[in-house]
């Protein structure tokens, strides 16, 4: 197909490397290093897309990131279909497929466009007055609706297959923006030798120098200027260079945020290329160099395609030799278009007429465009322009009323003047300063350790602006260490200069008048609107902002937020910077989650543990749960055996005979040094100065506020030293907090602290037959009840390697902990399993563990705790020294609430129907029949289907408890409520005989 | 994401490294059983939680682990410098009048 709008002897691209593309489903032609949007405008094609709210044909704005018009979809597969593309930055491949966006059945016949018919409807803050009320109407009728209405793009249905990869780089001298003063700082700092990296978002470096023909730099054109600078600079190995980059986000002390977009600009992309690369960046100094964004004029129906902004044209007729039309007019309130129009003149378009707002302007362009024959109108103002799906005329009026004109054009080009970039500058927490004389905000008062440069400082003039941005990219890196590098500044020959514009409405679109001029296009925001706002009292112009919803779009206002706050303003009758400019946020322009997320994602999103026998366990078939970080084999369901019946006889096994748990994920820290006796004094509540080497103790830990924090059984294995063990969720904190203690209040204590909770495999066996299974393997430990009482602890030999053999019990059974060094868990395990299967022992999971406790009344915290339970409260007081002066929490057990009456306590409760197991988590209270809302007097906090018992258990939370046994209280649910009566917490064995059993 | 430095390993590390671990220059009694509530109430519950300049102690958790303290602004959340754990509250801070 020919592409008609291609200016032969235009342009930068070879003519020769064509790529076929289409945009919905019609097939066009483009060359290799168009954008999509040159690529269209090529072939005539203007109406993109359909606008938000009113669902206006709407075209190309600008030539770059600014765009708020033209956002399509990409579709490379049903997982990559991304939505909001700018088309005008979107490069072209060949096979590109694009989509509009907001319409339907078609583009240029679209149903919702009769939104625009019912504007009136839809004016400023309609969001707001429409869907108030009735209540259930949001959630049923209008959210529905409004979503599926907004919807700007569809997702992709899979899961994104793409990968995105992330750096950290750190540099003396970021220099953000790659135009003239990009590249003018980046040469002076390379020079020094400091670690300089520059970045810029287009494909190609030179930013305006793509479109300002007129600019010459040491002899040459500026754009090839441009590339040479870039070349020399890549050539050098301490500095980065990276194009297709956005900063999208500047944070505390110069870190910086970018994104690379590594492969959307390729035909296949291939499986090892990231589709993006997320570079985090620690900058000395950062010099920012990010340019000015043209505005747009504010007059009737300047949102119809083929309205742009002048320097959009000049781009896609200078860089990609595209002539935007045929028949051009331009309206322009200062020199920048001109130049635009001398431009397209030259290259063979006819150029219907300039418009200009201003009443006697001169200058060299303007003398140039009258020499070239254009017909130029001052003091004038386009107060319309006519078409639908492309515009076809602009209506000219005196700027001050009276007779008009209608001249046919294909396009118009507009310039309202330049806004300086300084969204990275502001996010930098900088402070911007207005400036009257060019009513234009800049930099004013720095944060960090940056400077700005060129047109986002508010420097005209490339000269100007050459000077500038070299003398800061060489002071920045003297600043960050550089050496005095020898000078070779670019010399301007040339230089083009933007003068002053407008802010605000045109003439035609000033106050009184309804006409739609839009401010902000991708949210359809128009000038009346704003002036409604501040009549129905928006007065802030972060009020004005939320209720016309201006500059809140994807665009973040790049191209209105002037015009908006200078409507706003003049409503107010205030001046410009009392009204105050909206905060730029991050990121500048649009950032995918995958390059935020990047690689930390599926199995590398959070780590996994793995005990030492995970393996093994996975091999007989266990099921896992997750507890923290860790897998924990759950239970071990035999051939035809559901959770329940597994656990039934894991549970019965275990006190019949015997079983053997993995409880290595318990948290372990070692306590050694002549104080660590003294220090376990002051961290637990039991005493420890006593306790006889190889002897253990079921020790609890409180914060300073008196409730219990975390418990576990300590070993001493030496005088000092001692081997503690914690929850298995407390382990990391509990460190946290012992280390705390030690480095900041107890310093004096010589005490070493070590986590060996990954060090050693923990084999609990447990049940009659324990010590039987273990005897065989073990070497050099009396394993006679005389020579290993319950709770001792004795380091030996087992299967041959180093052991830790702790006699304790979690179930109430006679049992052991099998501490063995990690990497002998898995075998040792495997020798003890091949002994307890000469028994009938069983392996057991957590749900079982579980179990057995419970049906001794052993608590587990953080389950039967929340953080509000004092060990009294737990039945545990026997477990804190009366005798001791101090420990962490010795004053808050005495606090008035902790030793009043009523406080909640720990019991068990039998069910009246032993077949109902209750729900943890389920409310208690005394009188089932009071009204409702009813006070609960406590909680269920563990509850189960006990097998050796043949009924269900649990244990709860109840207010003023053990005063209650024997109570009936009453546990209401959805289905009925549940008898139950108040019992002690140990349900096995009372008496503890089993211990020795 | 902020550079803390630690005066332990004497340079600046990123935050991730570190961890908050409330205001500074709070001593724990040395006879905290025979604290009055009123005072046990100052000492546990009570937080300055300035608009400005706070104390606070950080620890170096993913670094050398140790605790230390930091003068910070809450309102620019600039670190204006860190000192050892134990050591007095710096009587002159840096870059403050006089
Ligand atoms: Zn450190």
């Amino acid at each position: 197909m020919n592409a008609m709008f291609r200016i032969s002897g235009a342009g930068r691209l070879s003519q020769a490397k064509t790529a076929s593309f289409s945009f919905d489903d019609k097939s066009y032609t483009g060359i290799e290093g168009d954008t999509l949007a040159s690529a269209l405008l090529a072939n005539g094609v203007h109406l993109v897309g359909r606008s938000f709210k009113y669902h206006r044909p709407r075209g190309f704005l600008s030539a770059g990131a600014e765009e708020p018009n033209a956002l399509v979809q990409i579709v490379r597969d049903d997982a990559r279909k991304t939505p909001n593309v700018r088309a005008t930055v979107q490069e072209l491949y060949d096979g590109l497929t694009a989509n509009s966006q907001n319409r339907w059945p078609s583009l240029a016949f679209d149903v919702g466009a009769v939104n625009d018919l019912a504007s009136p409807m839809f004016s400023a803050g309609f969001y707001y007055k429409t869907f108030m009320w009735p209540k259930w109407a949001w959630k049923d009728l209008y959210e529905p609706k409004i979503r599926a209405a907004a919807g700007l793009g569809v997702s992709p249905e899979k899961p994104d297959p793409d990968h995105y990869a992330a750096r950290y780089a750190h540099c003396e001298v970021l220099v953000l923006g790659g135009g003239a003063a990009g590249i003018a700082a980046a040469l002076a700092a390379a020079e020094t030798g400091v670690r300089v990296i520059l970045a810029d978002e287009q494909a190609e470096f030179g930013g305006s120098l793509r479109f300002e023909s007129g600019a010459r730099i040491d002899g040459q054109q500026g754009y090839a200027w441009a590339q040479g600078a870039i070349a020399k600079l890549k050539a050098m190995d301490n500095v980065r260079v990276l194009s297709r980059t956005t900063a999208f986000g500047y944070y505390a002390q110069n870190f910086v945020g970018l994104v690379e977009r590594v492969s959307d600009h390729l035909k296949s992309p291939g499986r090892d290329l990231a589709r993006e690369r997320l570079w985090q960046v620690r900058a000395n100094r950062v010099v920012i160099a990010t340019g000015a964004i043209e505005r747009h004029m504010v007059f009737a129906n300047n949102d119809r395609p083929g309205v742009m902004l002048a320097s959009a044209a000049r781009t896609y007729l200078n860089h990609y030799g595209v002539a935007v039309g045929r028949n051009v007019g331009v309206y322009t309130a200062n020199d920048s278009a001109y130049a635009a129009a001398i431009d397209l003149k030259k290259a063979g378009v006819n150029i219907a007429a300039i418009v200009d707002l201003r009443d006697n302007p001169s200058g060299p362009v303007i003398d140039e465009a009258r020499a070239l024959g254009i017909e130029i109108n001052f003091g004038r103002a386009v107060v319309s322009a006519g078409g639908k799906l492309r515009v076809s005329s602009m209506t000219v009026q005196p700027k001050n009323g009276g007779g008009g004109r209608t001249i046919p054009v294909d396009a118009i080009l507009m310039s309202a003047g330049w806004t300086p970039s300084v969204h990275l500058f502001s996010q930098s927490r900088g402070k911007v300063a207005f400036n009257d004389e060019t009513r234009r905000f800049v930099p004013g008062t720095y944060a960090q350790d940056c400077i700005s440069v060129g047109a986002c400082n508010g420097t005209d003039g490339l000269d100007a602006t050459v000077d500038e941005a070299y003398a800061a990219g060489a002071k920045a890196a003297k600043e960050a260490g550089g050496k005095a590098g020898k000078s070779a500044k670019p010399k301007v020959d040339a230089g083009e200069s933007w003068s002053r514009g407008m802010l605000g409405a045109a003439p035609g679109a000033g106050p009184g008048t309804t006409v739609k001029a839009f401010v902000d296009f991708q949210n359809d925001v128009t000038a009346k609107d704003i002036r409604q706002a501040v009549h129905e009292g928006m007065h802030s112009i972060e009020h004005v902002k939320r209720f016309t919803t201006n500059g809140m779009a994807t665009d973040q206002g790049k191209t209105s937020n002037m015009h908006g706050l200078a409507i706003a303003a003049e409503e107010l009758g205030k001046p410009i910077p009392q009204v105050g400019l909206t905060t730029f946020r991050a990121p500048y322009t649009p950032v995918t989650f995958g390059s935020i997320v990047g690689h930390a994602r599926g199995a590398l999103f959070d780590p996994t543990r793995r005990t030492a026998t995970h393996g093994w366990a996975a091999r007989q078939g266990a099921v896992f749960e997750d507890v923290g970080h860790w897998k924990r084999a759950w239970y071990f369901p035999k051939a035809g055996e559901d959770m329940h019946a597994a656990v039934n006889r894991e549970c019965v096994t275990v006190r019949k005979v015997g079983g053997l748990f993995d409880a290595s994920t318990l948290g372990k820290i070692e306590v050694v040094g002549p104080d660590a006796a003294k220090f376990m004094e002051l961290l637990y509540t039991n005493p420890w100065e006593k306790l006889e080497t190889g002897r253990c103790r079921y020790g609890i830990m409180l914060r300073e506020d008196g409730f219990i924090y975390d418990d576990g059984v300590v070993g001493r294995l030496a005088p000092d030293r001692f081997h503690v063990t914690t929850t298995t969720g407390g382990a990391p904190r509990v460190m946290n907090h012992m280390e705390d203690y030690l480095q900041t209040e107890f310093p004096h204590l010589n005490v070493w602290l070590t986590s060996i909770t990954e060090q050693w495999a923990v084999i609990a066996v447990q049940g009659p037959k324990s010590r039987d299974i273990i005897a065989p393997l073990v070497e050099g430990i009396d394993m006679s009840d005389e020579g290993m009482p319950h709770m001792s602890v004795r380091e030996g030999k087992i299967c041959g390697v180093p052991t830790r053999l702790f006699r304790m019990s979690f179930t109430g059974e006679r049992g052991f902990e099998v501490n063995v060094p990690a990497d002998y868990g898995e075998a040792v395990w495997e020798a003890l399993w091949a002994e307890g299967q000469k028994h009938g022992a069983t392996a057991y999971g957590t749900e079982t563990m579980h179990v057995l406790r419970a049906e001794k009344g052993y608590i587990i915290v953080g389950q039967d705790t929340d953080g509000t339970v004092t060990p009294n409260d737990a039945g545990l007081d026997w477990a804190v020294g009366k005798k001791k002066t101090d420990f962490v929490g010795i004053r808050g057990l005495t606090r008035p609430d902790l030793v009043a009456k009523g406080r909640k306590q720990l019991v068990g409760l039998k069910t009246k129907d032993p077949k109902v197991v209750l729900e943890e988590g389920a409310q208690i209270v005394a009188d089932p029949k009071q009204p409702i809302p009813m006070k609960m007097i406590g909680h269920v906090t563990s509850s189960y289907w006990s097998e050796n018992c043949g009924r269900s258990i649990a244990l709860a939370l109840v207010a003023g408890g053990r005063d209650r046994m024997g109570q009936t209280l009453y546990v209401p649910m959805p289905n009925g409520t549940i008898e139950v009566e108040v019992t002690g917490m140990v349900f096995v064995d009372e008496k503890g005989e089993r211990l020795n059993g | 994401m902020l550079l803390i430095r630690c005066p332990y390993c004497e340079e600046e590390r990123p935050e991730l490294e570190f961890r908050n671990a409330g205001e500074a220059h709070i001593a724990r009694p040395t006879n905290i059983a025979a604290e009055s509530d009123d005072d046990f109430e100052k000492f546990f519950f009570i937080r300055a939680n300035p608009k400005g300049v706070i104390y606070e102690r950080w620890r170096h958790i993913h670094g050398c682990a140790r605790f230390f303290n930091a003068v910070r602004d809450t309102v620019t959340d600039k670190f204006v410098m860190t000192y050892k754990a134990g050591e007095p509250k710096p009587a002159k801070l840096p870059g403050a009048a006089k």
